[in-house]
């Protein structure tokens, strides 16, 4: 026993994106299928757990003192089938590439968060939505057919029109944070569009009854999202602004517009630099900023022409804008509640304890999918982004937890780096059904991450 | 694993009926902490902590048993230790403060305090480390003392000890950079325990809730070394460049 290092090959460090929780990882990069079974059948002491581009907020693409699979270079775009509508690709790409790679032919991705930086194999382990999941549902239902790499090196096809079996690993694997498999391609749906540009709307909602019924409003159109003030003044808290969208038509014309190739350029205009110190985000800072974006929200309310990369990843502009949190990181809490009392309930205990909420994204959820662990069902969902050090963190957002959990609404895995183990199967009622399918196809438990260690999963 | 916020689920105290290592432990497991592995000699004190710990939460305590001085049987009280699985947090709580006067008139009394309180902590500092950088993940905390920055005439045995301790604690967690592994420091001033009880106290006294406090509060900053209480940072290096003939006459 010795604790000087292994010299064969160093361990890297590695976090999610709220840069929370560190652990030293076994990094392989395999280059090619036949290299990934390999690495499978060889059974790594500490199991095995698939990384993307590590846009999770928490643990979900480490594993402490094991080994993480980047999907890095298993990254080409397949096959584009415009006949069927479908793009064959590996896991590795990246919504960055696939995305203008796509909008050049004429179609765009079903489904996208609000980063471009993810990779599909990431995406489809989170099941991730975007703001058309009231009328388009997750990325989970535009997914014709999977090919998976299972524990024990074996290679299947799964799909949502297979038999029994392998319909349960499917919706097993979407939401499935990686435990089940890996993704060795996966066929999405595209959508056809005919242009790159987006025509969008801002309205300003002076209070929370403004902004749910601008919200409810809002579902006319195929994307809609709103931001929340959570810190706002006292006698009008949760302020807003309804942002909606619709692919514009090639013949849509609004004066000063100005379409261009938007998808294609993913380089960041600005960045944060490293090192900054703690506790640059506190509740002062956090006022601030809400106050100015309000206002900035007010004074461009109407339509326009936007490129498309403007309207779905805001953010990807600041390149490492998580670094603004510091070096104790952030955590990204995003919930589902049924309805709007429990939501107004959720809001009054954040704003109550005084919360740094820096960004607050609400939205409404449409219809779900069979996915056991797949997060988006019906109701509203908030996220916002929280300093992870502050005093006093843990304890509020158990309660706020306790609250989701007792009105049978959920937290997102994706998100998730603190929740409580006890909490996962009140937020996930077919966990049960998960584990069964787990015991089937991982019975030794080969795919384990610090997320899994974590919540016992 | 250790969350977001700096909550372990699982912890193990060497020196398990140690007032502050119980205090820590007691708060982790008021916390997110499920299982709890306390080491320590006297087998029935041993269980009345665990006693202890399952009324502050739901966590299952296991005991093992230790003694710092016999380091042949280190190796075997580690895997003991890791036996239920990782472990997020080990605190080496154990030491003893000896009577400086009795030590000075019987040095063999010195020696056993070294080897408790040094050689005890290097023994199974280093084991436990190996084992946490094995995991990749973790967090070693480790009890030294303000004793440690500078002797003084009326405790310097001690604070010799605890010097040691510290300078192999700073040593380890750069050892250890990279490995997932941290290294949490905590040096504490006076602490009212029954280690102390009878004893003039000194300035800045504090208890051994103030240490769990700040403990608790170094995981979730992923701090490296914290004074207790934390004023104590900035009078220490003062005292630390005292002239020697004003340490003399200070006489703490």
């Amino acid at each position: 026993m010795s604790v000087s290092r292994r010299t064969d090959l160093a361990p890297s460090l590695l976090t999610g994106w709220g840069r929370t929780a560190p652990s030293a990882c076994w990094v392989r990069t395999p280059g090619g299928r036949a290299e990934l079974l390999e690495l499978l059948r060889s059974r790594p002491d500490r199991g095995v757990v698939a990384r993307g581009l590590g846009r999770s907020y928490g643990d979900p693409a480490q594993n402490a003192g094991g080994t993480v699979l980047s999907t890095a270079a298993l990254d080409r775009v397949l096959e584009l089938d415009p006949q069927a509508a479908t793009v064959r690709v590996e896991p590795g790409v990246s919504l960055a590439r696939l995305v203008p790679a796509l909008l050049d032919k004429g179609w765009f991705v079903p489904v996208t968060p609000g980063t471009r930086h993810v990779s599909v194999g990431g995406a489809l382990a989170a099941d991730v939505h975007g703001k058309n999941h009231h009328g388009d549902g997750s990325i989970g239902r535009h997914i014709a057919g999977l090919t998976l790499a299972l524990a024990d090196g074996t290679v299947r096809e799964v799909g949502p029109d297979g038999a029994d079996d392998d319909r349960a690993l499917f919706w097993g694997t979407l939401g499935g944070m990686g435990l089940t498999g890996v993704v060795l391609e996966a066929t999405v749906r595209v959508l056809p569009v005919t242009s790159p540009t987006m025509l969008v709307r801002n309205e300003p909602a002076p209070d929370l009854d403004a902004l749910l019924a601008g919200l409810d409003e809002a579902e006319r159109h195929r994307y809609s999202v709103a931001w929340i003030d959570c810190t706002g003044p006292a006698r009008r808290p949760f302020r807003g602004i309804v942002s909606m969208g619709d692919h514009a038509d090639a013949a849509d014309g609004v004066r000063g517009a100005r379409p261009g190739r938007p998808g294609a350029r993913s380089g960041a205009r600005l960045g944060v630099p490293g090192h900054l110190p703690s506790g640059l985000l506190n509740r002062g800072t956090a006022k601030a900023f809400n106050e100015a974006w309000y206002r900035a929200g007010t004074l461009t309310r109407g339509s326009r022409l936007e490129p498309l990369s403007r309207f779905f990843y805001p953010l990807d502009g600041v390149a490492d804008w998580n670094r603004l949190y510091g070096p104790n990181g952030l955590v990204q809490y995003q919930c589902v509640v049924p309805d709007e009392g429990v939501l107004r309930q959720v809001l009054e205990l954040l704003w109550s304890a005084k919360a740094p909420v820096l960004l607050g994204v609400l939205k409404r959820l449409g219809a779900g999918n069979p996915g056991p662990l797949s997060f988006a069902v019906p109701g509203w969902t908030l996220a916002v982004d929280l300093p992870a050090g502050a005093d006093g963190m843990t304890a509020m957002l158990d309660r706020v937890d306790d609250v989701v959990a007792a009105a049978g609404g959920r937290v997102y895995l994706a998100k998730d780096s603190r929740m409580r183990p006890e909490h996962l199967a009140a937020f996930y009622p077919g966990l049960d059904r998960w584990h069964a399918l787990r015991d089937r196809v991982d019975p030794g438990r080969l795919f384990r991450s610090d997320q899994s260690r974590r919540l016992g999963l | 694993m250790i969350d977001a916020t700096g909550e372990p689920q699982s912890v193990a105290l060497l020196g398990g009926t140690s007032e502050i290592g119980l205090a820590i432990v007691e708060r982790l497991v008021r916390g997110r902490a499920r299982r709890v592995v306390l080491a320590g000699r006297d087998a029935a004190a041993l269980d009345s902590a665990a006693q202890r710990v399952r009324a502050a939460g739901p966590a299952q305590v296991a005991v093992v048993a230790f003694d710092a001085t016999a380091t042949g049987t280190h190796d075997q009280m580690v895997a003991d230790l890791f036996a239920g699985g990782d472990l997020d947090v080990v605190v080496l709580a154990f030491g003893v403060l000896g009577d400086q006067a009795e030590m000075l008139a019987h040095p063999d009394r010195a020696v056993e305090l070294a080897e408790v309180n040094y050689v005890g902590g290097l023994s199974v500092g280093l084991r436990v480390a190996a084992r946490l950088r094995e995991q990749g993940h973790g967090r070693l905390v480790v009890l030294s003392s303000v004793a440690a920055d500078r002797a003084r005439r009326s405790n310097f045995v001690y604070g010799s000890s605890k010097a040691g301790l510290d300078a192999f604690a700073q040593g380890l967690a750069d050892e250890l950079w990279g490995s997932g592994v941290g290294v949490v420091l905590v040096r504490p001033g006076f602490v009212r325990t029954p280690m102390t009880a009878g004893l003039d106290e000194a300035p800045f006294a504090t208890g051994p809730e103030q240490v769990a406090q700040a403990v608790d509060r170094a995981l979730r900053r992923r701090q490296h070394v914290v004074y207790v209480p934390s004023v104590l940072r900035l009078v220490m290096s003062g005292v630390r460049h005292l002239p020697r003939a004003a340490m003399r006459r200070l006489d703490m």
